[in-house]
């Protein structure tokens, strides 16, 4: 931590204990809707009152110090540091335009491609600094999700095996490459829906099915690092709770950081909570914390819906 | 007033108003009777002349219409220049459109590309047919053509399925541009956020996304070049029969003479050096059959693969 010249309140965990979060009143109410929607089946789980779920062991993979981001004249990002940990769900949240979303796209580089963007400070990735890194390289170990389920005009097949195909020097056969297909399409929770329609366009799927498919399609390389945009915002409940449970789910094989304007999916989803506000990182804490004591007046006028 | 609806009933309206819906209406009707006139019309007169030996014998020269043969050769010549024109114009278009909106720069040459593309598709054919003729007489471009004596004549399939393709090439490029307009940037970011190159992208996902586009506007442009005369009359030659260039014999005859349905109608018209209405007739009546198909294929591939986008 020392690393960070100004350290983010970060408590640490010890691997394997646990996290017990205390309920907030908010949180009760949904879990009382949650069962009026979905019935006393409703799995008590990640959508549920009593968040106690077991805390996987965290490493930490990207390490974000003192990263500004300017469009031109406007300063997108101030001075923001913080952890990305495997293990755990970082969510970003914060008022439209306060920096959240340019923040995720920095860390793959995808900043780079808007014209006119200018960075300073540092991202590792790994301890390698991703402006060192080849930004395709980067970009197959730090993957995307985006706000829109979006899907590339071909077959199921083919958008998973979209990574695979064009960064292997011979083209593969199919064969071979269907075992790692069908084994990332399950890690995205997908598989048993499209096991026998894998030849399908993908474009023919439900809006919540072609979200999982790009989620599936950004496992595809193996990456470290998995960030999503809003991946929910344009999804119904159902389709919004399933994706929810795989990106807890995901959280022990990689890292996550999800950008919403839901604060109740931070709060059902997250492990760590960043709140940002003008660019300014105001509050980092874990989610139960933040949600239930948050330390800045601001955070709290956020939290309780006075602003934003 | 008991209801409300959101159109009034023109009874209540203005007089002006009352006239100008009347004019509407007539206009319509009247552009509706024009053009059902001259489609049945030419239904009429061509299947009376249109007999389907017509379409299997090459034309002859005789005195009288039952004796000079049927319009083999200008039907494969009409298949032939269409032929060498798209294989030109879709290639090109597609480059053209993918340069045009995905890459544009730098920004004042894109627009020189832009205006250039709109002067295409505005400029008269049969400019582009004289400007054909000197291009192709020089010396440099004889080998696309049959050269008799060593002088260029700058005649044949290639010089005009040429300028054809210059005519195609605007419905092509607007087309396809259209098309990648309408994805989201999001999609191209998704496949730079996988580690793919600009490259890839266009080739493995952009490309694939737009194919109805670049098929309709192949077709539009095909249904385009079908229907030119001046180029053909100028640049092909405009031969009875088929007079290839010897030697390989497709390429023979690309590089060799010909004609279309098109100079077939224009000689044979009531106007024109033969004067064979029937002749004229039948062939247009192929000449509009061909070019309905096409609009026919574009409107019901388009409305086929519409129907699967993003939001």
């Amino acid at each position: 931590m020392d690393l960070i010249t100004q350290p983010p309140p970060v408590r640490q965990l010890e691997p394997g204990s646990k996290l017990t979060v205390r309920p907030g009143r908010s949180n009760a109410h949904i879990h009382e809707l949650d069962k009026a929607v979905f019935g006393d089946s409703a799995r008590p789980g990640i959508i549920s009152a009593d968040r106690d779920r077991d805390v996987v062991p965290t490493l930490e993979r990207m390490r974000i110090e003192q990263l500004s981001i300017s469009y031109g004249a406007k300063q997108a990002v101030r001075s923001v540091s913080l952890p990305v940990r495997q293990g755990e769900v970082l969510a970003l949240i914060g008022p439209s335009g306060c920096g959240k979303t340019t923040l995720l796209r920095s860390l793959n580089r995808l900043t780079e491609l808007t014209a006119g963007a200018a960075l300073s400070g540092r991202v590792t990735l790994d301890g390698t600094d991703i402006a060192e890194l080849e930004p395709t390289a980067l970009r197959r170990r730090v993957t995307m999700v985006f706000q829109q389920p979006n899907p590339f005009p071909m077959s199921i097949f083919d958008n998973v095996a979209y990574v695979l195909r064009e960064q292997a020097r011979r083209k593969p056969r199919r064969a071979s490459l269907r075992p790692h297909v069908e084994e990332v399409l399950a890690r995205a929770g997908l598989l048993d829906e499209v096991r026998d329609n894998l030849d399908h366009p993908a474009l023919r799927l439900s809006g919540g099915q072609q979200q999982r498919l790009c989620i599936a399609r950004a496992l595809a390389a193996n990456p470290e690092v998995l960030l999503l945009d809003e991946p929910c915002s344009a999804l119904d409940p159902q389709s919004t709770k399933v994706i929810e449970e795989l990106i807890v789910r995901l959280r022990e094989e990689v890292a996550v950081v999800i950008v919403t304007h839901n604060l109740q999916q931070a709060h059902r989803i997250a492990d760590h909570v960043a709140f940002m506000y003008l660019g300014e990182l105001i509050e980092y804490a874990p989610a139960g914390a933040l949600f239930s004591a948050p330390r800045e007046q601001r955070t709290k006028e956020y939290v309780s819906g006075a602003f934003g | 007033m008991s209801r409300q609806t959101a159109v009034q009933p023109s009874v209540s309206w203005r007089l002006s108003d009352r006239l100008g819906l009347a004019m509407a209406w007539s206009m319509g009707l009247l552009f509706c009777l024009v053009c059902g006139a001259i489609v049945a019309y030419l239904l009429v007169q061509g299947v009376r002349y249109l007999h389907p030996d017509l379409l299997w014998t090459n034309p002859r020269v005789a005195s009288g219409q039952n004796d000079t043969g049927g319009f083999l050769a200008p039907l494969l010549g009409t298949i032939l220049v269409t032929s060498v024109a798209m294989a030109l114009a879709t290639p090109i278009g597609v480059g053209v459109a993918v340069w045009l909106s995905e890459y544009a720069r730098p920004r004042p040459l894109a627009r020189v590309v832009e205006s250039t593309v709109e002067m295409f598709a505005g400029a008269p054919s049969v400019v582009l047919a004289l400007f054909g003729v000197i291009l192709f007489r020089a010396s440099f471009m004889g080998f696309l053509t049959e050269k008799n004596g060593g002088v260029v004549y700058g005649k044949g399939f290639f010089p005009a399925g040429a300028m054809l393709s210059l005519l195609a090439l605007p419905l092509v490029v607007t087309s396809v541009r259209e098309g990648l307009r309408a994805i989201p940037n999001h999609v191209r970011e998704a496949s730079y956020a996988l580690g793919k190159t600009k490259i890839a992208t266009i080739r493995r996902v952009l490309l694939p996304a737009v194919r109805p586009d670049i098929i309709t506007g192949s077709m539009i442009g095909a249904g385009h070049a079908i229907g030119d005369t001046a180029i053909i009359v100028i640049l092909l030659g405009d031969t009875f029969q088929l007079q290839g260039a010897g030697g390989v014999p497709l390429l023979g005859t690309l590089r060799g003479t010909g004609s279309t349905l098109t100079s077939y109608v224009f000689d044979n018209a009531p106007t024109g050096d033969l004067n064979q209405p029937n002749k004229a007739f039948a062939a247009a009546l192929v000449l509009l059959a061909m070019v309905l198909v096409i609009n026919v294929l574009v409107d019901v591939f388009g409305r086929r693969t519409r129907e699967q986008k993003w939001t």
